[in-house]
């Protein structure tokens, strides 16, 4: 499946990590991190489980703190902002939980109105069902706007969790591991969908995962992170083109085994 | 020891953080009046049948128990002022108390430990949603309100148990049982019942939330947050229903 080509503006850096530095304990989880996500561009970053990933986009997002370094996103420093800053930026940006993180207790159509109603407080009703109608016809899930978290299959609950996140119209996306716990048919759907989101709503992206098939169908650049640093960079072929022990066997396990 | 002490320090000031917080956020505008009044609804309402049978049955067994004492000194027709102290001044409130930190507080610490397991909080928070006002102004709002509202239920229920009771032995209307009551109430005993109830309410709610907020990751942390929220809202009941009794003696 070949992706479209994008204009990716490479003057624009819209999330700059910048020396940073992040440990739980005595465990050191991100060494000295620097990384740069342009205007328009799916960054996959790849790593193996515990490595510090999605801890990378709680920092971006300012879920966690970090221990040294800065984080630039969209202009703002966000390890300086105090909460009412962090809150007005955080609806800029998008962020898909691996386990979706729907609120259970609510249907789909509660699920999404959620934000909106909360951070576009003069939206009417008519405004806000248009908009929920349209974000859900946009992740092909119409049919399940009266449904429960519970009563959806696992690809479901993920379009559901994008629509969630699409509703305040981000202009980042960060996505924690999209394919993972989903059958090859369901991964292909949401890679379809990461990219139709960055066509249709303009939007940049950090995408986690160690699916490489995934990468490779979603990603424009991709980073390794290898012993807390990112170690390699770029395209899908020029990251695998090594004999480092450490790389080798995420392909082989991905494309041989 | 020392790592010991330090954790207990820790653990208060992250408490004394949380407070300021709630303090914060339940004076600033926009203000979560529905999920106020859904957690009221929760909190409140779908207590009252469990409420209703123990409020009644505390009132029925305590009469029962009085009466031998009493009878005694051929003193039987005390026992609606008896009871009617007993219940006002102490048990309405401690009862509505433990019976809404089984079934409140654990409520609360499940849920909101379950949410923090899921991500669901992150979720808010990342969202542009404030996850404090949401899930805890709200709740504890809703303790802190509907607990006195119980607590006057229970006192009502137990007085009509306790009346049941005596009827069971000696012939006296409703009508006087309640003139009796009313008689050996001061107004000092209801507001006394009231104090002890909000200040119930806030605690179970707080304690619940904080427990709950704060949850370990896991299935684990989720049913240690549920017995966790029980145990310590319960025992911040008896400990304060002590010092309050103390305070309350001046008066």
């Amino acid at each position: 499946m070949e992706k479209a080509i994008k204009n990716i503006n490479f003057e624009d850096v819209v999330i700059h990590v910048d020396k940073v530095s992040k440990s739980f304990g005595d465990l050191h989880v991100l060494r000295d991190v620097d990384l740069k996500l342009y205007n328009g561009e799916n960054l996959v970053v790849l790593g193996r489980s515990g490595t510090g990933k999605s801890v990378l986009i709680k920092l971006i997002s300012g879920l966690l703190k970090p221990d040294q370094g800065d984080l630039m996103v969209l202009g703002e420093l966000v390890n300086k902002l105090d909460e009412r800053e962090l809150r007005t930026l955080r609806q800029r940006i998008g962020f898909s939980f691996q386990n979706s993180a729907l609120y259970d207790s609510m249907t789909v159509r509660e699920n999404l109105e959620f934000p909106l109603v909360r951070n576009k407080r003069n939206l009417t009703r008519a405004e806000i069902d248009k908009e929920v109608e349209e974000v859900l016809e946009g992740v092909g899930l119409s049919q399940a706007i009266n449904q429960m978290p519970s009563e959806l299959s696992g690809g479901q609950r993920k379009r559901i969790g994008v629509a969630r996140t699409l509703i305040l119209r981000p202009d980042i996306m960060l996505y924690d591991e999209p394919t993972a716990g989903l059958d090859p048919i369901t991964c292909l759907d949401i890679n379809s969908l990461i990219n139709e989101v960055q066509e249709r709503y303009n939007t940049s992206s950090i995408i986690i995962t160690h699916d490489l098939a995934c990468a490779k169908m979603v990603g424009d650049r991709m980073v390794m992170l290898l012993d807390g640093k990112f170690e390699r960079q770029g395209t899908f072929e020029e990251i695998f083109d090594t004999e480092d022990e450490r790389v080798k066997p995420f392909y082989d396990y991905n494309f041989i085994v | 020891m020392g790592r010991k002490i330090e954790s207990l320090l820790i653990e208060f000031a992250r408490i004394h953080r949380f407070f300021i917080r709630f303090l914060r956020e339940l004076v600033t505008p926009p203000f979560e009046f529905k999920e106020i009044i859904r957690q009221c609804y929760e909190i409140g309402w779908k207590s009252f049948p469990l409420i209703s049978l123990t409020g009644f049955i505390v009132g029925f067994v305590f009469t029962k128990q009085s009466r031998p004492s009493l009878e005694e000194f051929g003193a039987t027709s005390w026992l609606p002022s008896l009871i009617s102290i007993a219940i006002v001044r102490a048990l309405a409130p401690l009862v509505t108390a433990l019976i809404a930190s089984g079934k409140v507080g654990s409520q609360i610490g499940a849920e909101l430990s379950s949410m923090n397991v899921t991500e669901q909080i992150d979720a808010m928070e990342v969202s542009g949603t404030n996850p404090t006002k949401f899930l805890i102004v709200s709740r504890i709002i809703a303790t802190t309100t509907m607990i006195p509202v119980l607590c006057f239920y229970v006192a009502g229920i137990g007085l009509f148990g306790g009346y049941l009771s005596i009827i069971a032995k000696d012939d006296i209307s409703i009508l006087s049982f309640f003139n009796q009551v009313f008689e050996s109430i001061a107004v000092k005993d209801v507001f006394a019942m009231v104090i002890r109830a909000v200040v119930f309410g806030f605690t179970i709610g707080f304690a619940s939330c904080y427990v709950g907020y704060y949850s370990s990751k896991g299935t684990e942390g989720v049913g240690k947050a549920a017995n966790s929220a029980v145990v310590s809202s319960m025992f911040l009941v008896f400990i304060e229903e002590l010092l309050i009794v103390q305070v309350l003696s001046f008066f």
